[in-house]
């Protein structure tokens, strides 16, 4: 079924009996060409992808919950293409790029809106990084532009530009970056994958794997073994614990990162502000709440919800800039589990086991990627070699000394 | 998170930072003659379990010891917290 305007009035005069579920709800068959593990958003446009691009046939993605349930229903909508380095920056714009024309290409309405991101800057130092970046961006074919203090104050008169410890100095601006409607990206992507036969399997775990002298065949899941020529895990925060089932240890640590938002205010932020030097960002939903989160909490974690002490410390940061959040009640706050990569950026790449792939190491930033995560993933296993936007996501990028490491921390992950 | 600091009783995780996993304890030989391929594990492979896990904390806003806690990373409640020192002497570290 297409969506129309001419349906929703169809629809609407014909009291709303003519709309049919999404996507199908199906069982697993036996055997599938390609198994994609994890029906986040990832996994879901790795199908839509692999059918509609490549021609892929006979797909299932397996998800152990509801699909949308994982980080995808959970972040905090932003998506930008502002890397410097040059192993991410192709693949950003590659993602942003898909951003906007998704909505048209999966007739599905998941809210882009390319309301703009702006980074803060303090110091000269950070505005020589910025400017830096601003450059590499640029090179990438990507927007960006330097605002001065008065241009920000034009724009978000609330903001305390002169704040004794971090008073505003400029900022480095992304006018294509924005928000998008999170679980609309899984339901969209599952709708359109579905329609090209993608079969959507849920409350189906992925318990084991089958691997015959070093080739995997298949996965055991809660509902049955399932056989297949390639098997894709895609399950951002559960990537240590899907992999240590085939044996592997991975770069990865996984934490937790927490979100907030506050109740429905009158629209007052129009775009999306990173305050990085006080840990804290925000921006504001279409129902008008305010969005916002900073830090992850720092320790391996796979609860789900995090403490109080980073919650402080983001309202601290938010208070900073931000006097007038004080004002405003906290609805709801929650966590997510993040694959916080060794280096910060993710790997998309084969494993040392014939017919076994990986995409994982996401961090906090995984949302934003979605559209070329699923893109590149799919051209991977439909042609056993990198994607031209993904070379460098590999997994020997660890030993052989060729990090993406955006933020310079080193083989730390909780702090990038 | 209170961390029940073996000399200094309960305190806040707030006064503490993370380092990660306790293996790190044991630095690889490096005149080993596989040193390089041990130091990349080392270095870059973590067993990230869901479950119990033994790790490194640092009392950087304290007395600035290294612990050891077992932390359940599914409810982050910590069962137990040793000086990383007593540690890494118990399994045979020596420098
Ligand atoms: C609070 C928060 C804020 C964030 N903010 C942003 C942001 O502003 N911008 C941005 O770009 N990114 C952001 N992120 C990161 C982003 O959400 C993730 O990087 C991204 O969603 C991960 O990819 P995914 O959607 O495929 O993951 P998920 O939605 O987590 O998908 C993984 C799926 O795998 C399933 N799974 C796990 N184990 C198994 C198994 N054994 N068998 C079958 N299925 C399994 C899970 O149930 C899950 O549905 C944020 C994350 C959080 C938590």
């Amino acid at each position: 079924m297409r969506y129309s305007a001419f349906k929703v009035i169809k629809e609407a005069l014909t009291g709303h009996r003519g709309w049919g579920p999404a996507w199908r709800d199906v069982d697993p068959q036996p055997e599938y060409d390609t198994i994609i593990i994890g029906g986040g958003g990832h996994g879901l446009a790795t199908a839509y992808y692999l059918a509609k691009v490549y021609g892929g046939k006979r797909i299932a993605v397996i998800e152990k919950g509801w699909i949308g349930g994982g980080n995808v229903g959970r972040n905090t909508t932003i998506i930008r293409s502002n890397y410097l380095l040059d192993g991410n920056e192709p693949f950003y714009e590659f993602s942003l790029k898909l951003w906007e024309g998704l909505e048209q290409d999966l007739n599905y309405n998941a809210m882009v809106s390319q309301r703009g991101i702006l980074n803060l800057i303090h110091t000269d130092a950070q505005r020589d990084a910025f400017i830096r970046r601003g450059n590499a961006m640029m090179l990438n074919g990507a927007d960006a532009d330097l605002l001065t203090t008065a241009q920000i104050k034009k724009r978000y008169p609330f903001l305390n530009t002169e704040n004794a410890r971090f008073p505003i100095k400029g900022g480095l601006a992304q006018h294509r970056g924005g928000t998008v409607r999170h679980d609309a990206v899984a339901w969209g992507y599952a709708r359109g994958a579905d329609q090209l036969g993608v079969d959507i399997i849920q409350n189906c775990e992925v318990t084991g794997f089958v691997i015959e002298n070093g080739v995997c065949k298949g996965v055991q899941t809660s509902r049955g073994t399932i056989k297949a020529k390639k098997v894709a895990s895609c399950v951002a925060g559960s990537s240590s614990r899907v992999m240590e089932k085939a044996g592997m240890r991975l770069p990865i640590e996984s934490h937790v990162l927490q979100a907030f938002v506050s109740e429905g205010l009158k629209p007052l932020l129009p775009g999306v502000i990173t305050f990085g030097a006080g840990h804290f960002y925000c921006s504001q939903s279409d129902k008008g709440g305010l969005v916002f989160g900073g830090d992850i909490d720092g320790y391996n974690s796979y609860a789900q919800r995090g403490n109080l002490p980073v919650v402080e410390d983001v309202c601290e940061g938010g208070m900073a800039i931000f006097p007038m959040l004080g004002r405003a009640r906290l609805l709801r706050m929650w966590g997510g589990i993040m694959d916080m990569s060794m280096d910060g950026s993710p790997i998309i790449d084969k494993t040392h086991i014939d017919g076994l792939y990986f995409n994982g190491g996401w961090c906090y930033g995984g949302f934003k990627a979605t559209p070329a995560s699923g893109y590149v993933y799919a051209h991977l296993l439909a042609n056993d070699a990198p994607h031209p936007t993904a070379t460098a996501y590999r997994f020997d990028r660890f030993a052989k000394g060729l990090m993406i490491d955006e933020k310079g921390m080193g083989n730390q992950p909780n702090l990038h | 998170m209170i961390i029940n600091h073996p000399l200094l009783g309960p305190r806040d995780s707030a006064e503490f930072t993370y380092l990660g996993d306790a293996s790190m304890i044991h630095r690889p030989n490096w005149e080993a003659d596989d040193a390089v391929a041990q130091f990349a594990e080392y270095g870059y492979q973590r067993a990230n379990p869901a479950g119990l896990h033994r790790e490194l904390w640092f009392h950087e806003g304290g007395d600035r010891s290294w612990l050891v806690i077992t932390r359940d990373t599914t409810t982050h409640e910590i069962t137990s917290v040793e000086m990383a020192r007593d540690v890494a002497r118990a399994e045979g570290r020596t420098k």
